[in-house]
């Protein structure tokens, strides 16, 4: 896949109200909801109606097909607090232990850490040869290419992939895992304002 | 250069801003004057079209005519140049791109002030953007005016004055009446020109050298005079150790002050979600990374047909290497594709200045009334009238500027970009990667990494011979030179780093983890934001 690639528009968020029982907490389910969704959830250019957080009419799905089913743990232990700024806190720390939210993030770093690493030290290793060593720099390689040349273009050319890779990484391995939890983390603090007031 | 080209490229300039004002005004008929559209342009722009704007926002005269000028006459360090700016790109897309998206609404301090306490932050990170801006717009406006003198032929100081009064006054109606979805539009038009320009002269280089880039080497290097030196570093940069760890520093600046600079990062809340943000860094990657590898092969198309002596003679600095290029493969001084695209390039080179000055301003102007107005101003004023600060303060800004320019106009002020992304990487970057990686970060730690980065920077220069002591200095008079580098970057930027560090661990509070949840579920999952 190139990473320029279009992405296909949802345009509605069907099939995601049905999972909302779960909460960020079960990530079980949040993988299985993964793989039985095939439609990949893409937002593009004109697609406000792609987003679910503009999507009222979805996001008041939720309440009226979940009165029957058992309400998430944490949030009815919540809701009986007054102070809403408190409850969405509560949320935010609670979707922040989950395990599909740890998952999020350490694919994040596990993809971004090493990779900073290795372009920031191979930028550095570059201005620094060219700047101490332009001897070691200027030996010929082939015809008028140097090092030097063969270095600068290299650079060009990793910029390119590294790009490639990260655009690639997180279409695959972080977006549909993080609108999930965008979509749960949502649905939890609106319904703690729901409730509370 | 005849009065035909000039003649022409009047013309040209003209016909582009007309089409940005029809631009601006069509936009600001559909106006609604909310912040959202006023700031962010509605945040319904595509992937595409934010790449090329981000593009058009960070691709300025500076490295059209001046990379190109540098490789033209010191060939491998110019290119050294080039790599830095592309390279800062990667650290915007793995760290900042898609977190700033989803955590801010519209300034760099919303980010940070969404977990600490809001007023200092706000004022300190406002402080910083507002001097970054004023510091990257100056150095634009005065290039402006030059590049008149340049390519126009008028030498006299009126026709370079009324240069920068005639862009500091475009750019204040761009803003001030078609704010972010105006100011986008016009960088986009700018962007194709500039790569269109870009294209059709990379192309009339290599065929003129039948497609052979190893003979366009060897021919620039023979007629450098320099033979293959001309093709490694070192001419410019290899002299003392002070010139080396110059450009050290001057690399470390701008690969790290990319991510750190106002006008960039307000550039994301244009687009609805964090992964049109991704998409749109991922287009203006591939459209700066190409037109850096265009701007090699035209710096050396310059030093090989049009020849370093003959582009020294016509500047010093190099800046006319590409117009002189563009004469030169049209056929000639005297040939009708000559003077067409020299006026082309002189045309497209002030379409270049006008959309980065734009942009400047608008983030400028945000961060006056978002951050500072709104953190400073009596708590009763209505949330409406921040659009009009935020118009008002645009022209203030120019004024600003235009003012500075005219009192700089006479000034070397090209070390005013790289001392720009030295302050934006020491007092802008320290504090936003804190405040989305590290749950320890409190208020003091912000603040202090803000000024512990700013405050040096700025010292530094002003120490530096830049400013005194050297014939080539602001006030080449006096000596107070204390600091042997150009650019503060090297220094200034780990202490940006280390006073965040040191104001978070002597913090009498301890860091809210509950609004560091907040912030790290937000960045990473996109919920709640706007």
């Amino acid at each position: 896949m190139v990473p320029f690639c279009p992405s296909l528009g949802m345009q509605s968020s069907a099939g995601r109200p049905s999972r909302r029982e779960g909460g960020p907490e079960s990530s079980a389910e949040a993988h299985e909801g993964r793989d039985t969704v095939p439609t990949r959830t893409g937002v593009g250019g004109d697609t406000r109606f792609d987003d679910p957080w503009y999507d009222a009419l979805a996001s008041g799905w939720g309440e009226l097909d979940g009165t029957g089913a058992p309400a998430p743990a944490v949030p009815s232990a919540r809701r009986e607090q007054e102070n809403r700024g408190g409850c969405a806190a509560d949320v935010y720390l609670e979707v922040q232990r989950s395990a599909a939210f740890r998952e999020v993030r350490s694919r994040y770093r596990r993809f971004v850490i090493p990779g900073v690493a290795l372009f920031f030290s191979w930028y550095v290793g570059y201005v620094v040869t060219a700047t101490m060593a332009p001897g070691f720099m200027a030996r010929p390689v082939m015809g008028a290419v140097n090092v030097a040349m063969l270095a600068g273009l290299g650079q060009f050319l990793t910029t390119f992939l590294f790009t490639w890779a990260y655009a690639r990484h997180a279409r695959l391995r972080r977006d549909r895992a993080a609108l999930d939890l965008r979509w749960d983390t949502q649905e939890l603090t609106r319904g703690l304002r729901g409730g509370g007031s | 250069m005849t009065g035909n080209h000039q003649m022409l490229a009047l013309v040209l300039f003209s016909a582009f801003v007309a089409v940005t004002l029809a631009i601006t005004t069509w936009v600001s008929r559909h106006r609604q004057g909310s912040a959202e559209e006023f700031y962010a342009g509605g945040r319904l722009f595509s992937p595409m079209e934010n790449g090329f704007a981000i593009a058009g926002d960070y691709m300025s005269a500076a490295s059209f005519l001046g990379i190109s000028g540098l490789i033209a006459l010191f060939g491998y360090d110019g290119l050294l140049y080039s790599v830095g700016f592309l390279v800062a790109w990667l650290v915007v897309l793995f760290l900042v791109a898609e977190l700033v998206r989803n955590c801010g609404r519209f300034t760099l301090a919303d980010v940070v002030a969404s977990r600490m306490r809001e007023r200092p932050v706000r004022i300190a990170a406002g402080t910083s953007s507002v001097t970054v801006s004023v510091l990257y717009l100056v150095a634009q406006m005065v290039g402006a005016g030059s590049l008149v003198a340049l390519l126009l032929g008028g030498t006299g100081k009126a026709a370079q004055s009324w240069t920068v009064i005639g862009v500091g006054a475009l750019m204040v109606i761009y803003v001030s009446l078609g704010g972010m979805r105006a100011t986008t539009w016009i960088q986009i038009v700018k962007a194709v020109l500039l790569m269109g320009g870009a294209v059709t002269l990379t192309v009339l280089v290599l065929v003129r050298f039948h497609g052979d880039f190893d003979l366009l080497l060897r021919t620039a290097a023979e007629r450098s005079g320099h033979g293959d030196a001309f093709l490694a570093p070192g001419l410019r940069y290899g002299g003392d150790w002070t010139s080396r760890f110059d450009f050290m520093s001057l690399g470390l600046a701008l690969v790290l002050g990319t991510a750190g600079l106002p006008h960039i990062l307000s550039r994301f809340y244009t687009v609805p979600t964090a992964r049109a943000a991704r998409r749109s860094v991922v287009w203006s990657i591939g459209l700066i990374g190409g037109f850096y590898l265009m701007t090699i092969v035209l710096g050396f198309g310059a030093a090989a047909i049009v020849g370093p002596q003959a582009v020294r003679g016509s500047n010093a600095a190099g800046n006319t290497a590409v117009p002189l290029l563009a004469l030169d493969l049209g056929g000639g001084a005297d040939s009708t594709g000559g003077t067409v695209l020299f006026a082309i390039v002189a045309a497209i080179a002030f379409a270049t200045i006008l959309a980065v000055v734009a942009g400047i301003t608008l983030a400028s102007s945000a961060s006056v009334a978002h951050d500072l107005y709104a953190s400073l101003r009596r708590p009763n004023a209505k949330p409406r009238s921040e659009v009009a600060v935020a118009r008002t303060a645009a022209v203030g800004i120019g004024v600003v500027a235009i003012a500075l320019g005219l009192l700089a106009r006479d000034l070397n002020v090209a070390f005013l970009v790289g001392l720009a992304f030295a302050v934006a990487a020491s007092a802008n970057l320290p504090v936003l990667l804190y405040s989305l990686f590290w749950g320890g970060f409190t208020t003091r730690g912000a603040v202090w990494s803000v000024y512990g980065g700013l405050i040096p920077s700025v010292v530094l220069v002003l120490l530096s011979p830049v400013v005194s002591g050297s014939p080539d200095s602001l006030f080449p008079g006096v000596d107070f030179q204390y600091f042997p580098l150009q650019n503060p970057g090297l220094v200034s930027i780990p202490l940006g780093f280390l006073a965040g560090w040191l104001g978070t661990v002597t913090s009498a509070e301890d860091a809210d983890k509950a609004r560091h949840a907040e912030t790290e579920v937000r960045s990473l999952t996109g919920a709640g934001a706007v």
